[in-house]
Protein backbone atom coordinates (compact mmCIF):
# COMPACT_ATOMS: atom_id res chain seq x y z
CA UNK A 1 0.00 0.00 0.00
CA UNK A 2 1.40 3.37 -0.93
CA UNK A 3 1.59 6.21 1.54
CA UNK A 4 0.07 9.58 0.81
CA UNK A 5 2.42 11.85 -1.06
CA UNK A 6 4.65 9.04 -2.23
CA UNK A 7 5.96 9.37 -5.78
CA UNK A 8 6.02 5.63 -6.28
CA UNK A 9 2.70 4.11 -7.23
CA UNK A 10 1.54 0.57 -6.67
CA UNK A 11 1.82 -1.54 -9.83
CA UNK A 12 -0.28 -4.42 -11.12
CA UNK A 13 -0.20 -6.53 -14.22
CA UNK A 14 -3.38 -6.21 -16.23
CA UNK A 15 -4.56 -7.95 -19.37
CA UNK A 16 -7.19 -6.16 -21.39
CA UNK A 17 -8.50 -7.43 -24.70
CA UNK A 18 -8.43 -4.38 -26.95
CA UNK A 19 -10.10 -4.70 -30.34
CA UNK A 20 -9.76 -8.46 -30.11
CA UNK A 21 -6.09 -8.45 -29.17
CA UNK A 22 -4.88 -9.19 -25.64
CA UNK A 23 -2.72 -6.38 -24.29
CA UNK A 24 -0.77 -7.16 -21.11
CA UNK A 25 1.18 -4.57 -19.19
CA UNK A 26 2.42 -3.77 -15.72
CA UNK A 27 0.69 -0.51 -14.89
CA UNK A 28 0.65 2.02 -12.10
CA UNK A 29 -2.73 1.29 -10.50
CA UNK A 30 -3.62 4.97 -10.91
CA UNK A 31 -3.53 4.60 -14.70
CA UNK A 32 -6.82 5.57 -16.31
CA UNK A 33 -8.26 3.29 -18.96
CA UNK A 34 -7.94 6.10 -21.51
CA UNK A 35 -4.23 6.41 -20.68
CA UNK A 36 -3.80 2.65 -21.07
CA UNK A 37 -5.51 2.73 -24.46
CA UNK A 38 -3.58 5.72 -25.76
CA UNK A 39 -0.15 5.12 -24.28
CA UNK A 40 0.15 1.39 -23.64
CA UNK A 41 -1.99 0.09 -26.48
CA UNK A 42 -0.93 2.95 -28.74
CA UNK A 43 -4.49 3.68 -29.90
CA UNK A 44 -4.82 7.44 -29.96
CA UNK A 45 -8.24 7.65 -31.59
CA UNK A 46 -9.78 7.84 -28.12
CA UNK A 47 -9.38 11.40 -26.86
CA UNK A 48 -9.12 13.20 -23.52
CA UNK A 49 -11.29 16.30 -23.77
CA UNK A 50 -12.17 17.51 -20.29
CA UNK A 51 -11.23 16.85 -16.69
CA UNK A 52 -14.76 16.45 -15.48
CA UNK A 53 -16.21 13.29 -17.11
CA UNK A 54 -18.66 15.39 -19.12
CA UNK A 55 -17.46 15.68 -22.71
CA UNK A 56 -17.46 12.07 -23.91
CA UNK A 57 -14.43 12.38 -26.20
CA UNK A 58 -13.08 9.33 -24.38
CA UNK A 59 -16.08 7.05 -24.92
CA UNK A 60 -15.23 3.44 -25.79
CA UNK A 61 -17.10 0.17 -25.52
CA UNK A 62 -16.29 -1.94 -22.46
CA UNK A 63 -17.87 -5.40 -22.02
CA UNK A 64 -20.79 -4.42 -24.24
CA UNK A 65 -21.55 -0.94 -22.90
CA UNK A 66 -20.31 2.52 -23.83
CA UNK A 67 -18.29 4.02 -20.98
CA UNK A 68 -16.14 7.08 -20.35
CA UNK A 69 -12.64 5.66 -20.38
CA UNK A 70 -11.30 8.71 -18.52
CA UNK A 71 -13.46 7.74 -15.57
CA UNK A 72 -12.29 4.15 -15.29
CA UNK A 73 -9.02 2.78 -14.03
CA UNK A 74 -7.18 0.34 -16.25
CA UNK A 75 -7.23 -2.15 -13.38
CA UNK A 76 -11.05 -2.05 -13.43
CA UNK A 77 -10.91 -3.27 -17.03
CA UNK A 78 -8.55 -6.16 -16.25
CA UNK A 79 -9.74 -9.40 -17.97
CA UNK A 80 -12.37 -7.38 -19.82
CA UNK A 81 -12.79 -6.42 -23.47
CA UNK A 82 -12.57 -2.92 -24.89
CA UNK A 83 -13.49 -1.77 -28.38
CA UNK A 84 -12.14 1.54 -29.62
CA UNK A 85 -12.85 3.63 -32.71
CA UNK A 86 -9.95 1.99 -34.52
CA UNK A 87 -11.90 -1.27 -34.71
CA UNK A 88 -14.85 0.13 -36.59
CA UNK A 89 -13.49 0.69 -40.03
CA UNK A 90 -10.68 2.03 -42.17
CA UNK A 91 -10.44 4.95 -44.54
CA UNK A 92 -10.89 2.47 -47.38
CA UNK A 93 -13.78 0.63 -45.75
CA UNK A 94 -15.74 2.93 -43.50
CA UNK A 95 -18.19 1.57 -40.97
CA UNK A 96 -21.77 2.63 -41.84
CA UNK A 97 -21.77 5.04 -38.89
CA UNK A 98 -18.56 6.63 -40.15
CA UNK A 99 -20.06 6.73 -43.66
CA UNK A 100 -23.13 8.49 -42.32
CA UNK A 101 -21.05 11.02 -40.37
CA UNK A 102 -19.15 11.83 -43.56
CA UNK A 103 -22.28 12.07 -45.74
CA UNK A 104 -24.07 14.32 -43.28
CA UNK A 105 -21.12 16.56 -42.39
CA UNK A 106 -21.42 15.48 -38.76
CA UNK A 107 -17.89 16.51 -37.88
CA UNK A 108 -15.68 19.57 -38.30
CA UNK A 109 -12.58 19.44 -36.12
CA UNK A 110 -13.21 15.78 -35.40
CA UNK A 111 -12.14 15.86 -31.76
CA UNK A 112 -15.46 14.69 -30.33
CA UNK A 113 -16.08 12.33 -33.24
CA UNK A 114 -14.61 9.04 -32.02
CA UNK A 115 -16.57 9.35 -28.79
CA UNK A 116 -19.71 10.36 -30.69
CA UNK A 117 -19.43 7.41 -33.05
CA UNK A 118 -18.78 4.88 -30.27
CA UNK A 119 -21.65 6.31 -28.25
CA UNK A 120 -23.98 6.28 -31.26
CA UNK A 121 -23.11 2.67 -32.08
CA UNK A 122 -24.00 1.68 -28.54
CA UNK A 123 -27.33 3.49 -28.86
CA UNK A 124 -28.22 1.62 -32.03
CA UNK A 125 -27.30 -1.71 -30.47
CA UNK A 126 -29.77 -1.00 -27.67
CA UNK A 127 -32.39 0.95 -29.61
CA UNK A 128 -32.17 0.14 -33.34
CA UNK A 129 -34.79 2.75 -34.34
CA UNK A 130 -34.41 5.74 -32.09
CA UNK A 131 -36.46 8.90 -32.45
CA UNK A 132 -34.70 12.24 -32.81
CA UNK A 133 -35.51 12.99 -29.19
CA UNK A 134 -34.04 9.68 -28.06
CA UNK A 135 -30.86 10.31 -30.05
CA UNK A 136 -30.45 13.77 -28.54
CA UNK A 137 -31.06 12.41 -25.06
CA UNK A 138 -28.55 9.59 -25.57
CA UNK A 139 -25.93 12.14 -26.64
CA UNK A 140 -26.23 13.95 -23.26
CA UNK A 141 -22.77 12.70 -22.45
CA UNK A 142 -21.11 13.74 -25.71
CA UNK A 143 -20.28 17.42 -26.22
CA UNK A 144 -19.45 19.00 -29.57
CA UNK A 145 -18.21 22.57 -29.87
CA UNK A 146 -18.26 22.73 -33.66
CA UNK A 147 -21.36 21.35 -35.28
CA UNK A 148 -24.38 22.33 -33.20
CA UNK A 149 -25.37 18.62 -33.11
CA UNK A 150 -28.06 18.69 -35.85
CA UNK A 151 -25.87 16.97 -38.43
CA UNK A 152 -24.73 14.42 -35.86
CA UNK A 153 -28.35 13.54 -35.11
CA UNK A 154 -29.08 13.33 -38.84
CA UNK A 155 -26.11 11.03 -39.37
CA UNK A 156 -27.20 8.68 -36.61
CA UNK A 157 -30.77 8.65 -37.94
CA UNK A 158 -29.41 7.78 -41.37
CA UNK A 159 -27.13 5.05 -40.06
CA UNK A 160 -29.88 3.37 -38.04
CA UNK A 161 -31.69 1.53 -40.85
CA UNK A 162 -28.38 0.53 -42.45
CA UNK A 163 -27.14 -1.04 -39.22
CA UNK A 164 -30.53 -2.56 -38.45
CA UNK A 165 -30.44 -4.59 -41.68
CA UNK A 166 -26.99 -5.86 -40.74
CA UNK A 167 -25.30 -4.30 -43.77
CA UNK A 168 -22.13 -3.32 -41.91
CA UNK A 169 -18.46 -2.87 -42.60
CA UNK A 170 -15.83 -4.78 -40.67
CA UNK A 171 -15.44 -4.32 -36.96
CA UNK A 172 -17.97 -4.13 -34.18
CA UNK A 173 -21.13 -2.10 -34.80
CA UNK B 1 -8.58 -3.40 4.05
CA UNK B 2 -11.12 -0.86 5.20
CA UNK B 3 -10.36 -1.61 8.85
CA UNK B 4 -6.59 -1.52 8.25
CA UNK B 5 -6.59 2.09 7.23
CA UNK B 6 -9.45 4.54 7.76
CA UNK B 7 -8.27 6.53 4.76
CA UNK B 8 -8.92 3.65 2.34
CA UNK B 9 -12.03 4.18 0.23
CA UNK B 10 -14.61 1.88 -1.32
CA UNK B 11 -14.78 1.98 -5.12
CA UNK B 12 -18.25 1.25 -6.49
CA UNK B 13 -18.98 2.66 -9.96
CA UNK B 14 -16.33 5.32 -9.60
CA UNK B 15 -18.45 8.00 -11.29
CA UNK B 16 -17.98 10.33 -8.33
CA UNK B 17 -14.86 8.95 -6.64
CA UNK B 18 -12.59 8.82 -9.68
CA UNK B 19 -13.33 12.41 -10.73
CA UNK B 20 -12.65 13.40 -7.10
CA UNK B 21 -9.27 11.71 -7.25
CA UNK B 22 -8.48 13.36 -10.58
CA UNK B 23 -9.24 16.75 -9.04
CA UNK B 24 -7.16 15.96 -5.96
CA UNK B 25 -10.22 16.40 -3.76
CA UNK B 26 -9.37 13.06 -2.20
CA UNK B 27 -6.17 11.01 -2.09
CA UNK B 28 -6.91 7.68 -0.41
CA UNK B 29 -3.93 5.33 0.04
CA UNK B 30 -5.94 2.44 -1.44
CA UNK B 31 -9.23 1.70 -3.11
CA UNK B 32 -11.34 -1.34 -2.24
CA UNK B 33 -13.09 -2.36 -5.45
CA UNK B 34 -16.49 -4.00 -4.93
CA UNK B 35 -16.92 -4.87 -8.61
CA UNK B 36 -15.99 -8.52 -8.24
CA UNK B 37 -18.53 -9.26 -5.52
CA UNK B 38 -21.43 -10.90 -7.40
CA UNK B 39 -24.01 -10.98 -4.59
CA UNK B 40 -23.96 -7.17 -4.49
CA UNK B 41 -25.71 -7.01 -7.87
CA UNK B 42 -29.27 -7.88 -8.71
CA UNK B 43 -32.91 -6.94 -8.39
CA UNK B 44 -35.50 -9.14 -6.71
CA UNK B 45 -39.02 -8.93 -5.36
CA UNK B 46 -40.09 -9.87 -1.84
CA UNK B 47 -43.30 -9.32 0.11
CA UNK B 48 -41.62 -6.25 1.63
CA UNK B 49 -40.81 -4.65 -1.70
CA UNK B 50 -38.07 -4.48 -4.33
CA UNK B 51 -34.58 -5.38 -3.15
CA UNK B 52 -31.72 -3.96 -5.21
CA UNK B 53 -28.05 -4.84 -4.72
CA UNK B 54 -25.68 -1.96 -4.01
CA UNK B 55 -23.54 -2.56 -7.09
CA UNK B 56 -26.50 -2.59 -9.49
CA UNK B 57 -25.94 0.05 -12.15
CA UNK B 58 -28.36 2.88 -12.92
CA UNK B 59 -28.90 1.54 -16.44
CA UNK B 60 -29.79 -1.90 -15.05
CA UNK B 61 -32.37 -0.40 -12.68
CA UNK B 62 -33.77 1.81 -15.45
CA UNK B 63 -34.32 -1.08 -17.84
CA UNK B 64 -35.24 -3.94 -15.48
CA UNK B 65 -38.67 -5.38 -16.36
CA UNK B 66 -39.41 -5.98 -12.67
CA UNK B 67 -38.78 -2.31 -11.82
CA UNK B 68 -40.79 -1.11 -14.82
CA UNK B 69 -43.71 -3.25 -13.76
CA UNK B 70 -43.72 -2.74 -10.01
CA UNK B 71 -41.89 0.53 -9.29
CA UNK B 72 -41.64 2.52 -12.54
CA UNK B 73 -40.94 5.83 -10.79
CA UNK B 74 -37.66 4.38 -9.50
CA UNK B 75 -36.66 3.14 -12.94
CA UNK B 76 -37.42 6.51 -14.49
CA UNK B 77 -35.40 8.26 -11.77
CA UNK B 78 -32.44 5.97 -12.47
CA UNK B 79 -32.81 6.57 -16.22
CA UNK B 80 -32.42 10.31 -15.66
CA UNK B 81 -29.14 10.18 -13.77
CA UNK B 82 -26.18 11.69 -15.60
CA UNK B 83 -25.79 10.32 -19.13
CA UNK B 84 -25.81 6.83 -20.67
CA UNK B 85 -22.11 6.19 -20.12
CA UNK B 86 -22.34 7.28 -16.49
CA UNK B 87 -25.42 5.11 -16.04
CA UNK B 88 -23.51 2.09 -17.36
CA UNK B 89 -21.06 2.36 -14.45
CA UNK B 90 -22.70 4.36 -11.64
CA UNK B 91 -24.33 2.31 -8.89
CA UNK B 92 -27.23 2.60 -6.47
CA UNK B 93 -25.05 1.93 -3.42
CA UNK B 94 -22.37 4.36 -4.48
CA UNK B 95 -24.90 7.12 -5.02
CA UNK B 96 -26.71 6.58 -1.72
CA UNK B 97 -23.55 6.13 0.36
CA UNK B 98 -22.14 9.33 -1.10
CA UNK B 99 -25.30 11.37 -0.41
CA UNK B 100 -24.52 14.16 -2.85
CA UNK B 101 -27.10 16.87 -2.03
CA UNK B 102 -28.01 17.02 -5.72
CA UNK B 103 -28.21 13.26 -6.32
CA UNK B 104 -31.51 11.67 -7.30
CA UNK B 105 -31.51 8.34 -5.45
CA UNK B 106 -31.65 9.85 -1.92
CA UNK B 107 -35.01 11.41 -2.88
CA UNK B 108 -36.33 7.97 -3.84
CA UNK B 109 -34.96 6.39 -0.64
CA UNK B 110 -36.53 9.03 1.55
CA UNK B 111 -39.66 9.32 -0.59
CA UNK B 112 -40.38 5.61 -0.46
CA UNK B 113 -39.19 5.07 3.10
CA UNK B 114 -36.57 2.59 1.95
CA UNK B 115 -34.46 0.35 4.19
CA UNK B 116 -30.71 0.63 3.73
CA UNK B 117 -29.06 -2.75 4.30
CA UNK B 118 -25.38 -2.90 5.25
CA UNK B 119 -22.98 -5.66 6.20
CA UNK B 120 -23.87 -4.91 9.84
CA UNK B 121 -27.46 -3.71 10.13
CA UNK B 122 -30.62 -2.35 8.52
CA UNK B 123 -31.32 1.36 8.67
CA UNK B 124 -34.47 3.29 7.83
CA UNK B 125 -33.92 5.98 5.22
CA UNK B 126 -35.21 8.55 7.73
CA UNK B 127 -32.24 7.71 9.94
CA UNK B 128 -29.66 7.33 7.17
CA UNK B 129 -29.09 10.69 5.50
CA UNK B 130 -27.12 12.85 7.90
CA UNK B 131 -26.44 16.00 5.99
CA UNK B 132 -24.16 17.32 3.30
CA UNK B 133 -22.31 14.27 1.82
CA UNK B 134 -22.85 12.52 5.14
CA UNK B 135 -24.65 9.32 6.11
CA UNK B 136 -25.04 7.10 9.15
CA UNK B 137 -22.55 4.58 7.73
CA UNK B 138 -19.79 3.79 10.23
CA UNK B 139 -16.13 3.45 9.16
CA UNK B 140 -15.60 0.18 7.25
CA UNK B 141 -19.38 -0.40 7.07
CA UNK B 142 -20.49 -1.39 3.56
CA UNK B 143 -23.90 -0.68 2.05
CA UNK B 144 -24.93 -4.00 0.46
CA UNK B 145 -28.51 -3.49 -0.76
CA UNK B 146 -31.58 -1.29 -0.50
CA UNK B 147 -35.16 -2.47 0.03
CA UNK B 148 -37.78 -0.18 -1.57
CA UNK B 149 -41.40 -0.57 -0.40
CA UNK B 150 -43.93 -0.54 -3.23
CA UNK B 151 -46.39 2.39 -3.02
CA UNK B 152 -49.84 2.67 -4.54
CA UNK B 153 -48.36 5.25 -6.87
CA UNK B 154 -45.32 7.47 -7.04
CA UNK B 155 -43.55 9.93 -9.30
CA UNK B 156 -40.28 11.82 -9.46
CA UNK B 157 -40.04 15.20 -11.15
CA UNK B 158 -36.67 16.80 -11.57
CA UNK B 159 -35.49 20.17 -12.78
CA UNK B 160 -32.09 19.17 -14.09
CA UNK B 161 -29.12 21.45 -14.49
CA UNK B 162 -28.79 21.38 -18.28
CA UNK B 163 -25.01 20.91 -18.20
CA UNK B 164 -24.39 18.49 -15.36
CA UNK B 165 -27.89 16.98 -15.28
CA UNK B 166 -27.77 16.95 -11.49
CA UNK B 167 -31.00 17.97 -9.76
CA UNK B 168 -31.34 21.66 -9.18
CA UNK B 169 -34.53 20.53 -7.50
CA UNK B 170 -36.00 17.01 -7.57
CA UNK B 171 -39.24 16.04 -5.84
CA UNK B 172 -40.31 12.45 -5.15
CA UNK B 173 -43.92 11.90 -4.13
CA UNK B 174 -45.19 8.48 -3.02
CA UNK B 175 -48.70 7.59 -1.95
CA UNK B 176 -49.16 4.53 0.27
CA UNK B 177 -52.33 3.00 1.65
CA UNK B 178 -52.65 5.43 4.53
CA UNK B 179 -49.79 7.88 4.20
CA UNK B 180 -47.91 10.05 1.73
CA UNK B 181 -44.21 10.85 1.61
CA UNK B 182 -42.67 13.85 -0.14
CA UNK B 183 -38.89 14.07 -0.46
CA UNK B 184 -36.83 16.86 -2.02
CA UNK B 185 -33.28 16.71 -3.32
CA UNK B 186 -31.04 19.32 -4.93
CA UNK B 187 -32.52 22.14 -2.90
CA UNK B 188 -31.45 21.66 0.69
CA UNK B 189 -28.29 23.00 2.29
CA UNK B 190 -27.97 19.72 4.17
CA UNK B 191 -29.12 17.36 1.44
CA UNK B 192 -32.38 15.50 0.95
CA UNK B 193 -35.36 16.32 3.19
CA UNK B 194 -39.09 15.61 3.58
CA UNK B 195 -41.87 18.20 3.64
CA UNK B 196 -44.33 17.18 6.35
CA UNK B 197 -46.73 20.03 5.50
CA UNK B 198 -47.15 18.66 1.95
CA UNK B 199 -47.43 15.07 3.19
CA UNK B 200 -50.24 15.96 5.60
CA UNK B 201 -52.09 17.98 2.96
CA UNK B 202 -51.85 15.14 0.43
CA UNK B 203 -52.98 12.58 3.01
CA UNK B 204 -56.18 14.61 3.42
CA UNK B 205 -56.65 14.92 -0.31
CA UNK B 206 -54.24 13.65 -2.95
CA UNK B 207 -54.46 16.41 -5.52
CA UNK B 208 -52.07 19.09 -6.82
CA UNK B 209 -54.55 21.85 -5.96
CA UNK B 210 -54.47 20.94 -2.29
CA UNK B 211 -50.78 21.73 -1.90
CA UNK B 212 -50.49 24.84 0.21
CA UNK B 213 -48.39 27.68 -1.10
CA UNK B 214 -45.80 26.60 1.36
CA UNK B 215 -42.57 28.45 1.72
CA UNK B 216 -39.58 26.44 2.80
CA UNK B 217 -37.47 28.81 4.94
CA UNK B 218 -34.86 30.22 2.59
CA UNK B 219 -31.96 29.69 4.95
CA UNK B 220 -32.75 25.97 4.81
CA UNK B 221 -32.18 25.99 1.06
CA UNK B 222 -29.09 26.12 -1.10
CA UNK B 223 -28.11 29.26 -3.03
CA UNK B 224 -25.38 28.86 -5.63
CA UNK B 225 -24.35 29.90 -9.13
CA UNK B 226 -27.12 27.75 -10.61
CA UNK B 227 -30.11 29.01 -8.61
CA UNK B 228 -30.97 31.17 -5.64
CA UNK B 229 -32.70 29.76 -2.57
CA UNK B 230 -35.83 31.71 -3.54
CA UNK B 231 -35.88 30.15 -7.01
CA UNK B 232 -35.42 26.70 -5.53
CA UNK B 233 -38.22 27.33 -3.07
CA UNK B 234 -40.47 28.25 -5.98
CA UNK B 235 -39.39 25.16 -7.93
CA UNK B 236 -40.17 22.87 -5.00
CA UNK B 237 -43.79 23.99 -5.10
CA UNK B 238 -44.03 23.68 -8.87
CA UNK B 239 -42.39 20.27 -9.05
CA UNK B 240 -44.37 18.87 -6.11
CA UNK B 241 -47.58 19.76 -7.94
CA UNK B 242 -46.27 18.15 -11.12
CA UNK B 243 -45.26 15.01 -9.25
CA UNK B 244 -48.74 14.65 -7.76
CA UNK B 245 -50.19 15.30 -11.21
CA UNK B 246 -47.95 12.61 -12.67
CA UNK B 247 -49.17 10.15 -10.03
CA UNK B 248 -52.75 10.92 -10.99
CA UNK B 249 -52.30 10.37 -14.71
CA UNK B 250 -53.89 7.03 -15.52
CA UNK B 251 -51.67 6.03 -18.41
CA UNK B 252 -47.88 6.00 -18.15
CA UNK B 253 -46.31 8.62 -20.37
CA UNK B 254 -42.90 8.80 -21.89
CA UNK B 255 -40.72 11.25 -19.95
CA UNK B 256 -41.10 14.86 -21.08
CA UNK B 257 -38.14 17.10 -21.20
CA UNK B 258 -38.47 20.83 -21.65
CA UNK B 259 -36.07 23.55 -20.67
CA UNK B 260 -34.21 21.23 -18.36
CA UNK B 261 -37.28 19.87 -16.55
CA UNK B 262 -37.84 16.13 -16.76
CA UNK B 263 -41.34 15.09 -15.79
CA UNK B 264 -42.69 11.60 -15.33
Amino acid sequence: MTSLGSNVGAFREVTITVNGRKVTANVDTRTLLVEFLRETAGLTGTHVGCDTSQCGACVVEFDGDSVKSCTMLAVQADTGAVTTIEALGTAEALHPMQEAFTEHHALQCGFCTPGMVMSACDLLRKNPSPTQAQIREWLDGNLCRCTGYNNIVAAISAAAPVLATGAQGEGTP
Amino acid sequence: MLSQNGENRILAGGMTLLPSLKHRLAAPPALVDLAGIGPLRGISKSPEGILIGAMTTHSTVASAPLVREVLPSLGELAGGIGDPQVRHRGTLGGSVANNDPAADYPAACLGLGATIVTNRRRLAADAFFNGFFSTALAPAEVLTSILFPVPKRAAYVKFANPASRYSMVGVFVAQFERHVRVAVTGAGRDGVFRIRVFEQALEAEFSPQILPAHSIPLDYLNSDMHASAAYRSHLINVLAKRAVGACLRVHAKAPMRHGGAVAY
